[in-house]
């Protein structure tokens, strides 16, 4: 079944930055980019496993803070030569209110 | 499209899958590819499993494939599925729970079973072979409340066991049937130096003994041999060699001989159905080890694929022994046999042996212990099979004969000389042909081409050499002119070019610098936009803002992130010398929350592993003591010797300088980390001279030495100058670091740059007193406007929030 959660406000996220939240056991990233998109990814590297959240932002893309791979926030897909994909959410940012909800 | 055939693997291990990764590749469309598995788990690296028991391989690191991979692949995976049927005639398999799968194609890789001694007792409880995953938990399991370990083969995999057990806390006698361990991979003399190594390591031996029978109730109490002695054992691990599991290929009338018969092409005498690895017989032969499987694989795939490819010709293999602090390699014959020749180097001081073995010309045999960087080159010249002619005391004694006659080594020969699958760069796991591939086949002629296909050199670059060399060797023209290249991907310029255009334009912050300096990213990458961040700080000290956004992780955070997620925190310990008071507080610190370990770092102080990010800030705040920077690029420590305080030799005070050195430069921004140290005396117990800046006390002076690392690459410092008082440390540790932090590049360690630039270079910017005021003057403005992070990140509601998890609030019914 799927669920619309409230995670968070878009002001708790700094521009080129990323906080976490678990919900129901998935733990995951929330990306605030500086075109103003915010994203909603799996917290975790297709590699080792390792957080997103803590790594450097750059454009539309993370790279993780274990091996520097680089993913692709918006396909969840790593870049070449790297191979994995992590699961994407469908995010929401209510303008008036500035909640950011999303689906899983 | 024509329809997709069917392809079924029995047997869900390396070799088999191995073969259908490769199938994927070659053609990814023309199979709908099922694979039935006994064990409950996804495909994992069989090999490791003696890492695994060693400590410090998770057991979910050995996993090759995990579940994802054969949904992603559009494979059908059946786990716990034991085939127990070829329907050869109607081409389908029938397992254990009924399940038929039918086939077009149909590829055995049963792999082995370990051989069971069939004593008395060998069904009690307590006796195992090592073999998968299940025996690795046994062991780990019983470890914890029982004390002997026998295991039975000293051979590879015994050994391996037993150096797992003995990590495991157990004591652990290793009973072997021959007179010396692993005979069938060493001579005698190899052998007894592999023994003497591991008895130093803890474990004991019966050499000569045949088991005879196990006794105990329900559970193995004590093994007995053939003569009467016996020995304690709680547990019995049996590792005395495997047999090729050939009992489906039997009942359905394939042929079989010791493994399933195979040809050149691993096609089994029924037709469609192939069989390659433990399982497989080709030319006599079965194999257990893993490169001729992967090779069977490869040659496997291609005919699958329908692609031309010559047949498999059988392997020479090497061996080597992962055990911990034991160096073992073995390939080909290396028995000394009527037409052999040998030749043999025994050192028992420095622990090394080698033996090369020679027939009719060629090399055919190698045995080395101790030291075996040379097996890689040997055995590719052993599978090459040419004449070694006039060479055989150059391979024996690993010195070239153009350098023994006093010529330049040809460098070429030696990248040619190395075998395909030697692996190049060890942190990414890449072969030669992988690297040779990408220059070949995708163009690559430079060390970041190569890096970009590959991942070669994209870690430590310790391997950048060696990535060079191969380019000159096949890259050939192309990579004599080497494309210009910038400080990354998004940028052609150089360091000293931005550095200058910043200045010339007064560029203030790092967008600006990437939108007028023409980024290709227009948002940069981990490698420019952190380097950017320190040339702008570097060069408008009180102007620019750090961007926090552009430092590292590790920086960005204040403390070192682990694999796992969880950071650790290091405190100052100025020169390493602590205080009661300051040990309680750490000692405290650690209990309130839990901290899974506390170390004692290289550098003298104390680190906490395994903190959880958001209690970063809170512990910080107990501590109440300043970062000790453990992650940056900055200066990390001073270590010191006791010196003239304690020590009886000591002739300076050499923690009292290394003190105040270290108050005097901690936060101070660096291209790289930086690393200090202070010896009392020139005996230099802090082991200055591999430090990016050493001081080593004489009588009457100090010695400053720069340009050292013990890192990634070796490197003793080279003298800087010598000077009387401890004041003039400090004008010139000054003057240096600063001439250090304007020049060098970014994520350059000292040793590099001096080698890059040049030790005269240094000398000459330092030589004059007023140039050495500048310099002092501007690291110290540098310094005045420090802080302490901790400090900062705690007093900050705005940075601290970053540290702590979104709570999410409850969950509303979804839309649509």
């Amino acid at each position: 079944m799927t669920m619309r959660v409230q995670v968070a406000k878009l002001a708790d996220i700094d521009v080129k930055s990323s906080r976490k939240v678990k919900v129901q056991d998935t733990e995951i990233a929330i990306f605030r980019l500086t075109d103003g998109s915010v994203l909603a990814v799996e917290n975790k590297c297709p590699h080792k496993g390792g957080q997103l959240s803590e790594g450097m932002v750059c454009g539309g893309a993370v790279h993780c803070p274990l091996h520097d791979w680089k993913i692709d926030l918006r396909s969840g897909r790593a870049q070449a030569p790297d191979e994995g994909c992590i699961t994407t959410f469908d995010l929401e940012v209510d303008g008036e209110s500035g909640n950011i909800y999303i689906t899983i | 499209m024509a329809e997709r055939k069917k392809l079924v693997l029995v047997g869900n291990g390396m070799a088999g899958v191995r073969a259908i990764e490769h199938l994927l590749k070659l053609a990814p469309d023309m199979y709908d590819i099922t694979i039935i598995g006994a064990e409950p788990h996804p495909n994992y690296n069989r090999i490791m499993l003696s890492s695994v028991l060693a400590g410090g391989t998770d057991m979910k690191e050995i996993i090759i494939n995990d579940w994802d991979w054969y949904k992603e692949n559009g494979i059908e995976l059946l786990t716990g599925h034991t085939v127990m049927k070829i329907d050869t005639g109607r081409r389908k398999v029938i397992t254990d729970a009924g399940v038929e799968a039918e086939y077009d194609q149909l590829i055995l890789a049963t792999g082995s079973n370990p051989f069971m001694l069939p004593i008395p007792g060998a069904d009690k409880e307590g006796v195992i072979a090592f073999r998968d995953i299940r025996d690795c938990e046994t062991m780990i399991d019983t470890a914890k409340t029982y004390k002997k370990a026998v295991v039975i083969g000293g051979g590879l995999l015994g050994l391996e066991a037993a150096r797992g057990l003995l990590h495991l806390g157990m004591d652990v006698s290793v009973v072997h049937i021959h007179d010396y361990l692993m005979e069938r991979q060493l001579d005698e003399a190899a052998s007894r130096m592999l023994q003497r190594e591991l008895e130093a390591q803890g474990m004991k031996f019966l050499l000569n003994k045949h088991s005879a029978s196990l006794a105990g109730r329900r559970r193995v109490k004590s093994i007995r041999f053939a003569d009467g002695s016996e020995a304690d054992a709680d547990l019995v691990v049996m590792a005395v060699g495997i047999r090729p599991n050939v009992q489906l290929a039997k009942a359905s009338g394939i042929e079989i001989n010791r493994g399933i018969v195979v040809d050149d092409y691993m096609a089994t005498s029924v037709p469609g159905i192939y069989a390659l690895g433990e399982c497989a017989e080709h030319r006599g032969i079965a194999y257990g080890l893993v490169a001729p499987l992967y090779e069977q694989g490869a040659v496997l795939a291609k005919r699958l694929a329908g692609l031309e490819t010559p047949g498999y010709t059988g392997s020479v293999t090497s061996t080597k022994l992962k055990v911990s602090g034991v160096d073992v390699f073995s390939a080909g014959r290396f028995g000394e046999v009527a037409g052999t020749k040998a030749l043999r180097i025994q050192d028992d001081l420095g622990g090394t042996y080698k033996k090369i073995v020679i027939e009719d010309g060629k090399l055919i045999g190698a045995v080395l212990f101790g030291d075996t960087s040379d097996g890689a080159e040997l055995f590719s010249l052993m599978k090459k099979g040419e004449s070694i002619e006039g060479r055989e005391k150059e391979l024996l004694l690993g010195i070239s004969a153009n350098l023994l006659g006093g010529q330049a080594p040809d460098a070429a020969a030696k990248y040619e000389a190395m075998a395909d699958d030697e692996i190049v760069c060890g942190c990414n796991g890449v072969s030669k042909v992988a690297i040779t591939d990408a220059i070949r086949t995708k163009g690559c002629t430079t060390v970041s081409g190569v890096k970009a296909c590959t991942k070669a050199s994209a870690s430590c670059g310790g391997c950048k050499p060696i990535v060079e060399g191969l380019l000159k060797v096949y890259a050939g023209d192309a990579a004599g002119e080497p494309v210009k290249e910038g400080i990354c991907g998004c940028t052609t310029l150089n360091r000293d070019e931005i550095v200058a255009e910043i200045s010339r334009m007064r560029l203030m912050t790092v967008k600006e610098v990437m939108n007028v300096l023409d980024w290709r990213e227009k948002e940069g990458c981990t490698k420019c936009r952190p380097a950017l961040n320190y040339y702008l700080g570097m060069l408008y000290p009180e102007e620019y803002i750090d961007e926090k956004e552009s430092r590292v992780t590790n920086e960005r955070y204040h403390a070192n992130i682990q694999k796992d997620g969880t950071y650790s925190v290091v405190p100052r310990i100025y020169g390493g010398v602590t205080s009661p008071a300051d040990l309680k507080k750490i000692a405290e610190v650690a209990e309130k929350f839990d901290v899974p370990m506390v170390k004692f770092t290289g550098g003298q102080r104390l680190d906490l592993l395994g903190v959880k990010k958001e209690d970063l800030p809170k512990i910080w705040a107990e501590l109440d003591m300043p970062s000790g920077h453990a992650y940056g690029k900055t200066l990390r420590t001073v270590k010191t010797c006791v010196g003239s305080t304690f020590c009886r030799f000591g002739t300076q005070d050499s923690i009292g300088m290394g003190i105040r050195m270290e108050k005097a430069f901690e936060r101070l921004n660096t291209p790289a980390k930086v690393k200090l140290a202070v010896s009392g005396c020139p005996r230099n117990c802090a082991e200055a001279t591999i430090k990016d800046l050493g001081v080593v006390a004489i009588d009457g002076g100090w010695e400053l030495h720069v340009g050292g690392n013990g890192g990634v690459k070796v490197r003793a410092t080279d003298l800087l100058c010598i000077v009387k008082t401890e004041d003039e440390v400090m004008e010139w540790s000054s003057a240096y670091l600063q001439y250090y932090r304007e020049n060098a590049v970014w994520n350059e360690r000292t040793a590099q740059w001096l080698e890059r630039v040049g030790l005269d270079a240094i000398k000459a910017a330092l030589e004059k007193k007023e140039d050495r005021q500048a310099l002092v003057s501007r690291i110290e403005k540098t310094l005045s406007l420090t802080t302490d992070p901790w400090k900062q990140i705690i007093e900050s509601d705005d940075l601290r929030k970053n540290f702590e998890q979104l709570s999410g609030s409850g969950a509303l019914p979804a839309r649509g």
